[in-house]
Parts: structure tokens; C-alpha cells; sequence
């Protein structure tokens, strides 16, 4: 009962690196190049993670708190989430709170360390960032909010678990259900600045939203900020997958690998659309965004309708 | 087989949400030939296919070949015709045109729930009906553009269209064949008028018909 919640996380932190190296493989073999090994971001974890780390004289300590919170927090969320279809590993009422509530803390530790540096371009990126995430959190919260209806709890465990018997499943809920987990994808590709909002691979200032949040960071700080990132990328993969799964009624060990495959199928989905499209405007990713909350708000309304 | 309708009745709601969200004009029309399509195939869902009759197959022929093929052909041609390719111009932004139309779903679907249609119907083909002739309606009313109001009165017709399937059992095939045709005339004639429209003052925005003088 308790092994496979542990296995979960377990293969949750140690897997997180892989996810980005993932959607660039796709993208590179689609676009026609070969691209890096999938695993290059451990590589790329190594090295700078035996570098030494400089600080610019005007920083202050919250410059060195933001990439411990980069990755304390998305560490502290994926406790929530029942990664096995089960249960996860913490949970109380109104969890989906201190979800939203973690992954918002780090970014704004992100966003203050930004403004710390005193650089332009950094508080520019800085600005979108926190912009975009406001547009974001009504998406979240409305897809928790179809799921709470569901399911009548209020914890993570119980809108995605499979303890508790419920009325949202595959069949009269599907489309409440499809429209969450289309909703979560947008969500994700925000969350994680995937590209019709963000490119990981630019390397314009002007352009750049999260790129360029973290460009004064370096060696281990920068490594702990990549992984911090990948975690978040991780988490937000595999939400919209323990969506589906967890309403398919599947046994813990069953239901973990499912997620894993799922998530991993998730980054190869990301890759696709960045290899197939291109980045938004500036001014057209609020609208993006707005989308993604339509279409979780189109399932409330479902769920209430049903 | 209610699944597959309640699918194609979000599927219709998804296409509205597109054409006001859409920057691009060629994406409201193949948004709207896209929602044709769906409503075509939606007769066939509602019912099983053991009671599929010869006017069920010419309703969701009929309704294809118009809403999905002729229509769209129709529009496109008055673009190529007319030249125009720009963007939307909406007198309401995107964002807010999204914003209401959820608004307006959300109206549909508290509506729908009270009210008493007769026969047993999905509760979401009423509300996908009430929410396709709002947003038809919100897109004529913010979109400057004439052909947008083409695709806008064509959701509306489409939102209608799809309140007629809830009495398709009672009323003869000749009432929805009525609406074909009613929609048939009414983009033929605002096609020619758009064309004139183009011709005599070299633009397509409506708010420029107040200046017509004689």
C-alpha cells in the first residue's frame, strides 16, 4: 500500500530530467536534425553542478533562496499527488490549495530573484512570467473544481484516487473529464514555458520569459533551477495523465506504470507542437491562456449539467 | 449512443469558441464548415443505428453537403472574390469574445435545465442550441466585418437547427429541409450583397453602410 506511492515519487524525481530531453528529441527528429541524447540534461546537471556558482555584488540573499525553493517546492507538490491512482503519500482537505499555493511560491522566490539581479531584461521576463501564471491559475482551479465536483472531495488523493467511489468516470464523465485534461495540457504548456507561450530554445532577451528569469544564475544554482524546472515540467505532465488514469479504476502498480508511460507520452505530445507550430505573440498568449480556462470552465458547467 | 452525441454537441460548442476566438478569417469558416459537419453527423448519433431510417441518413446527407461543403465553398469564394484576407476586426476583443461566450453557455445550460422540451432528450442538446444561437448572435453583434456576420448568422442558423432535432421524430422532413434552404437563401443573398458591398466602396465594414446616401 505504502511501496507504491514511494516508487512513485521516487520515479518522479529520478525520471524529471528526461521529460525535457524528450520533447527535444521529438522536436529535433520532426524538424529533421538529430539533436541531443534524451538524457543531456543530466549531463548538463553534472557539469554545472561541479562549477562554481558567481554572484554579481548586487544581489542579496533572496538571489540565493530562489533556486533552493525552485526546487523545494515542485518537490513539496508532487507529495500531493497520487501518482499510483491510489492515494499520495500526503494529504488532508483542500489540499489542491497548497498545490497551487507551492507551485506559486517558487515562482515568486523566481520572480523576486529576478528583480534582485537589477537587470531590465530580467524584471521584463520576470513581469511576463508572473502575468502569465495569474492567467494560468483560474485554469488549475477550475479543473480542480470539476474534479472536486466529481468526486465530492476535496483533496488531491480523493479527486484522483481510486479509493473512493465516485460519480465522475470514463463514460458519463468523459467529457467533463477530456475537457480538464485538454485544459491541463495548455496548462502545462505554460507552466513549463513550452512553446505557443514560451521557447525553451531562444536566446533573444526581448523574447525570452523564463529563459531569461534565470540568466544570472549559474553553476550549481542554475543546475538546481534546470531540475527544479524539469520537476515542475514532470508534475504538470503527469497531472493531466493521473486525471485520465486514475478514472480507468486500474491497481496501484498498474496504474503507475500508466502514469510513467503516460507522462513520457505527454513530452513526446509537447515536442510535436513545437516542432509544428510557432511561438505566439506576446499580445496573443493571454488568449491562450483565457482557452484553457474556457475549456475548464466548459466542464464545470458539464459537471453541473450531468 | 448519447455518448457519441453529448461528444459532437461539445465538439459544436468547441468549433463556436474557435470562430470567436480566432484571428484569422479563414479559420471562422473552416470553423463553421467544421460545426456543419458535426451537426450533420449528429442526427445519426441520436439515434441507434438499428432505427436509422431514409430520413434520418437525407437529413444528416442534406445538412453535410450544405453546412459542411457548399456553405464553406461559398464563403471562401466570396473572400477570393471580394480579396479580402486580413484579420477579424472585432469591435470586442478576443479575450472578451471568449469571456462571453462562456457566459453565454453557461446561460444556455441553466436555461436549458428548466426548460420543458417534450420528448427525452440529452439536457446538452438544448443547452448546445441555446449557446450556438448566443454566441451567432455575440458574433454579429462584435464582429465588423460582413462576412464574419455571414459566419455569425450561420451559427445562429446552426444553433436553431440543432432545437429542430429535438422534434425531428414529429415534424416532417419538409420543416428541416425549410431550414436548409432558409439558410441557403439568406448566405446566397448577403454573399451578393457582400460582393456589391466590396464592389461600390471597396470595403467590407458594416459600419461604413450608415454613410449610404442617395
Amino acid at each position: 500500500m505504502t511501496a507504491w506511492p514511494l516508487a512513485g515519487l521516487g520515479a518522479m524525481l529520478v525520471l524529471a530530467p528526461l521529460l525535457p530531453g524528450v520533447a527535444a528529441k521529438t522536436r529535433a527528429t520532426l524538424t529533421g536534425r538529430r539533436g541531443a541524447p534524451v538524457w543531456q540534461l543530466y549531463r548538463d546537471l553534472r557539469r554545472l553542478w561541479r562549477k562554481g556558482a558567481v554572484y554579481s555584488t548586487t544581489t542579496t540573499w533572496i538571489f540565493r533562496l530562489a533556486p533552493v525553493a525552485g526546487v523545494a517546492t515542485p518537490m513539496l507538490a508532487v507529495l500531493l499527488v497520487p501518482l499510483d491512482g491510489q492515494a499520495a503519500l500526503l494529504r488532508f482537505a483542500g489540499d489542491f490549495v497548497a498545490f497551487a499555493a507551492l507551485l506559486a511560491l517558487g515562482r515568486f522566490t523566481l520572480v523576486l530573484a529576478a528583480l534582485d539581479t537589477g537587470s531590465s531584461f530580467e524584471g521584463m521576463g520576470a513581469s511576463r512570467d508572473a502575468g502569465f501564471a495569474s492567467l494560468v491559475e483560474p485554469a488549475l482551479f477550475l479543473g480542480f473544481v470539476v474534479l472536486a465536483l466529481g468526486t465530492g472531495q476535496s483533496s488531491l488523493s480523493g479527486m484522483l484516487g481510486g479509493e473512493t467511489g465516485s460519480s465522475l468516470s470514463w463514460g458519463a464523465g468523459a467529457p467533463s473529464l477530456a475537457m480538464v485534461a485538454v485544459s491541463l495540457f495548455f496548462v502545462l504548456l505554460a507552466e513549463a514555458s513550452r512553446v505557443p507561450v514560451d521557447d525553451p530554445a531562444t536566446h533573444l532577451e526581448l523574447t525570452m520569459i523564463h529563459e531569461v528569469a534565470v540568466l544570472d544564475h549559474s553553476g550549481p544554482d542554475l543546475a538546481l533551477l534546470l531540475y527544479g524546472g524539469a520537476l515542475r515540467m514532470g508534475l504538470f505532465a503527469a497531472l493531466p495523465v493521473v486525471v485520465l488514469v486514475s478514472r480507468a479504476g486500474l491497481t496501484a502498480p498498474l496504474a503507475l506504470g500508466a502514469v510513467l508511460v503516460g507522462t513520457v507520452a505527454v513530452a513526446v505530445a509537447v515536442g510535436v507542437i513545437e516542432a509544428s507550430m510557432a511561438r505566439l505573440r506576446l499580445s496573443r498568449v493571454p488568449q491562450f491562456l483565457v482557452a484553457a480556462s474556457v475549456l475548464a470552465s466548459l466542464g464545470v458547467i458539464l459537471q453541473l449539467l450531468a | 449512443m448519447t455518448h457519441l452525441a453529448d461528444l459532437l454537441l461539445l465538439l459544436v460548442l468547441l468549433t463556436g469558441f474557435l470562430i470567436l476566438g480566432t484571428t484569422r478569417l479563414t479559420t471562422c469558416i473552416r470553423g463553421v464548415a467544421v460545426q456543419g459537419g458535426l451537426l450533420g453527423l449528429l442526427p445519426l448519433a441520436l439515434e441507434p443505428l438499428s432505427q436509422w431510417s431514409a430520413h434520418t441518413l437525407g437529413l444528416a446527407a442534406g445538412t453535410i453537403l450544405v453546412k459542411a461543403i457548399a456553405l464553406p465553398w461559398f464563403l471562401t469564394w466570396a473572400i477570393r472574390e471580394a480579396a479580402v484576407r486580413r484579420e477579424v476586426e472585432p469591435r470586442v476583443g478576443y479575450v472578451a469574445s471568449m469571456a462571453l461566450g462562456i457566459i453565454a453557455v453557461a446561460v444556455a445550460s441553466a436555461v436549458a435545465t428548466r426548460l420543458p422540451v417534450p420528448g427525452d432528450h440529452p439536457i446538452l442538446l438544448v443547452a448546445t442550441s441555446l449557446s450556438c444561437v448566443i454566441m451567432g448572435l455575440l458574433v454579429l453583434a462584435t464582429r465588423a466585418k460582413a462576412l464574419i456576420q455571414v459566419v455569425g448568422y450561420l451559427m445562429l442558423e446552426n444553433g436553431i437547427y440543432v432545437f429542430g432535432l429535438t422534434s425531428v421524430d414529429r415534424v416532417p422532413f419538409l420543416v428541416e429541409v425549410g431550414v436548409l434552404l432558409d439558410i441557403f437563401v439568406g448566405v446566397f443573398i448577403m454573399g451578393i450583397v457582400v460582393f456589391h458591398i466590396n464592389r461600390e466602396f471597396d470595403s467590407l465594414d458594416s459600419a461604413r453602410l450608415t454613410e449610404l446616401r442617395d
